[in-house]
């Protein structure tokens, strides 16, 4: 499986006849952690919105391949069925489903298999755990009442739960204090252990990174890959920021 | 598109439409007239002021106009409507075994006895117009709760006090169609359980249609005695027919002093059906009358279950849903009279309306001028699937006091696109990530709900909600 996973050519895409993203270079093979920091409004949450699928972004130039399938005419239901997930930096409220039916449900509509209710609640639980969650998030509706940390946490937990062979976590870490920082980074490493699946990580922030395998490190800016490079480049962000490449590009 | 296109549109009810010839055993001649009248009650043998009742009803039928006030029912002719089937069957069966084997296999696939057996007190299923089936669990009985058909009680011990109670809540004055029903009720159930029982397990009816043309006109009584509590569960499904069908039901709760009462239905018609039922309730002194109700189904249904506060302390509590799709228009809501002090209601509505549909919520408050201290909060969300739908809500309050609380709010709103993006993220179709939100959006009602009908509701609102991308 050495094969490219996610092979992106000059990806051009926008919103309502603006382009956001120019030209994206970016490829990821099965069990490497991609990293993309940048600014804000670099355009890094609009690149997960365009893999994964949201209507609100058009395509407008480039190729999007997954497992060697060209994915720009999937549907959003259609990607996360080939095993691309999003861990949303705004997850939606959704009364009427708890968090664990939710998850059984999805984990059911993406294997098309019947998922038997007492193995999946232990997976469930296990995961609640690891997280630092308490195990009665399980019953509750699905991100209703949830503080922001407990979202983000819930999200992490639905990856590991539906174990995608892509995850991407657009700034997951975001609005978290230090210690669900590192509890999230906790669960991120648990899903690094499958040494088959592959993770893009989007953030301005280098703390989640800082006990995690990374591979690579690209610096988005103003909707280009300005520079790629390996896991030193987030050392530097720390100390220096993204000025000097924002001054590079101009 | 062809002028034959009718307003039912054929969406997939493979689950529910299913239905056996008809081979009833006695039928009368379509059209009303006193004839029919008396040819109906000779055959239930009702007493004699009974037949008076009826002969009573049809004349104040004849008299009153068709109501104009809301959605239209021109397409309801009387004389087509055969208002009376007796199914091919005798009366009463007190073993699930001596049942005719069409009718079982209807409610099997309904799952009737199935949830008999999952812990219901007892089952009284009406098949057309009259009750086949009917089983009141033992424990429930030594309680001294009385379960029965109407039609026997009427004839029993319980005669005196069904003529004492019978269409006193809903007279056959109110509207035309109370006025239907007075003249041509046909089946029902019979509930009274003494003072301080309390009732454990909830007892359900569930009511079908199944002869083409023929109207639907159960009567309900219910008498709960003084700090007495019962949970009652009304559930209906009738199969869908080419011929306009009519249901002019008649429901008439007693909640006496300090007791409790919770009436829930969930009403499945089919989409040709007229569906003008008539609720009331009338709740004493430091009672309470919950309603949860979810009206799905029909062609045109007027349905505003009504509570009476009449003793101080009285509560009201109800909680509804409504789902228009294609070709339906649904006006329901509630009136509630606050006619003592310190009588409180709250009301809190969802309706849905999708390829289509019209779904109006009608409520009205009325607070007396003696009713001080009361409170009333009403709230209604509506969810518009869609551009070719609509959503009304037309609140009438009539206070007449200043010692009291009043509020009303309505929100409205459609599906967020984010939300069915981020469900899809998850594997799940967008038909399926609608249908899980509008379950969510109608939860209010849901959740008040035994287990098994909260699940045939969320069954109900996927059936619904399939083909619903445009």
């Amino acid at each position: 499986m050495s094969e490219h996973f996610l092979k992106i050519k000059e990806l051009s895409a926008g919103v309502d006849g603006k382009e956001i993203l120019h030209k994206i270079d970016l490829a990821v093979n099965a069990g490497e952690t991609h990293v993309i920091m940048g600014p804000n409004g670099a355009g890094k949450s609009s690149l997960a919105g365009v893999l994964m699928g949201n209507p609100n972004y058009e395509v407008t130039g480039g190729t999007l391949e997954f497992k060697g399938e060209a994915l720009d005419e999937l549907s959003v239901n259609e990607r996360a069925k080939r095993g691309i997930f999003l861990s949303f930096q705004n997850p939606v409220e959704v009364p009427g489903i708890s968090l664990e039916n939710f998850a059984r449900s999805a984990l059911e509509s993406r294997t098309g298999e019947k998922i038997r209710i007492w193995n999946f609640r232990k997976d469930v639980q296990r995961a609640l755990d690891a997280l630092e969650m308490d195990r009665s998030y399980a019953e509750r509706d699905l991100n209703v009442g949830f503080s922001g940390g407990e979202k983000k946490k819930a999200e992490v937990l639905q990856m590991l739960l539906l174990k995608p062979s892509l995850a991407i976590l657009d700034e997951t870490d975001s609005g978290l204090d230090v210690d669900a920082v590192r509890t999230v980074s906790r669960g991120v490493r648990e899903f690094q252990k499958d040494r088959e699946a592959a993770l893009i990580i989007i953030t301005h922030n280098a703390a989640i990174l800082s006990s995690l395998r990374v591979d690579k490190v690209h610096i988005l800016v103003d909707g280009r890959i300005v520079t790629s490079g390996g896991p030193e480049l987030i050392g530097k962000i720390g100390r220096e920021g993204f000025s000097d490449f924002e001054e590079k590009k101009a | 598109m062809s002028g034959e296109k009718t307003y039912v549109e054929d969406v997939n009810r493979e689950f529910y439409d299913f239905r056996y010839e008809e081979h009833a055993g006695y039928k009368v001649a379509s059209g009303l007239t006193e004839e029919i009248i008396r040819q109906i009650s000779a055959e239930k043998k009702d007493p004699d002021w009974m037949l008076e009742f009826r002969l009573k009803s049809l004349e104040v039928f004849n008299r009153l106009k068709m109501p104009l006030w809301g959605p239209s029912i021109e397409g309801l002719n009387m004389d087509n409507i055969v208002t009376y089937v007796r199914p091919d069957t005798e009366r009463m069966h007190a073993s699930w075994d001596e049942v005719p084997a069409d009718i079982k296999d209807t409610f099997e696939r309904l799952g009737i006895p199935k949830s008999e057996r999952e812990s219901l007190a007892g089952v009284g299923a009406q098949y057309d117009s009259e009750l086949v089936y009917h089983n009141v669990k033992k424990e429930v009985a030594e309680q001294g709760v009385v379960y029965t058909d109407i039609e026997s009680a009427l004839r029993g011990p319980y005669g005196e006090v069904i003529r004492e109670h019978f269409m006193k809540l809903v007279p056959p004055e109110d509207h035309k169609f109370a006025a239907l029903h007075g003249a041509v009720w046909s089946g029902g159930s019979f509930v009274y359980v003494p003072p301080g029982v309390s009732v454990e397990i909830p007892l359900q009816s569930y009511f079908r249609l199944n002869a083409p043309g023929a109207g639907q006109f159960e009567h309900t009584l219910i008498i709960v005695d003084e700090g007495a509590d019962l949970h009652f569960i009304e559930g209906c499904s009738a199969p869908k027919y080419n011929v306009a069908n009519l249901h002019a039901g008649c429901v008439e709760l007693f909640v006496g002093k300090y007791a409790k009462l919770r009436y829930s239905t969930i009403e499945n018609w089919s989409k040709n059906m007229y569906n003008l039922n008539t609720k009331r309730a009338r709740v004493e002194e430091g009672g309470k009358i919950e309603w949860v109700s979810g009206s799905f189904g029909s062609h045109v249904s007027y349905l505003y279950p009504m509570s009476i506060l009449a003793g101080e302390g009285a509560q009201c509590e109800f909680t509804g849903v409504t789902f228009a799709g294609a070709g339906q228009n649904l006006d329901t809501g509630c009136k509630i009279v606050h006619s003592a002090p310190k009588t409180t209601s709250h009301v809190n509505t969802r309706s849905i309306s999708k390829s289509g549909g019209i779904s109006t919520f009608r409520s009205a408050v009325v607070v007396g001028a003696k009713a001080a201290g009361s409170k009333s909060a009403v709230s209604c969300e509506s969810l518009i699937l869609d551009k070719e739908s609509r959503s009304d809500t037309i609140p009438a309050m009539d206070v007449r006091t200043n010692l009291a609380d009043v509020g009303h709010e309505a929100k409205i709103g459609r599906i967020s696109d984010e939300a069915v993006y981020y469900l899809m993220s998850r594997g799940l179709s967008e038909e399926d990530a609608k249908a899980l939100i509008v379950s969510g959006f109608a939860e209010n009602v849901s959740r008040e709900l035994p287990l098994e009908y909260a699940v045939e509701m969320n069954n109900l609102i996927r059936i619904e909600m399939k083909g619903a991308i445009g």
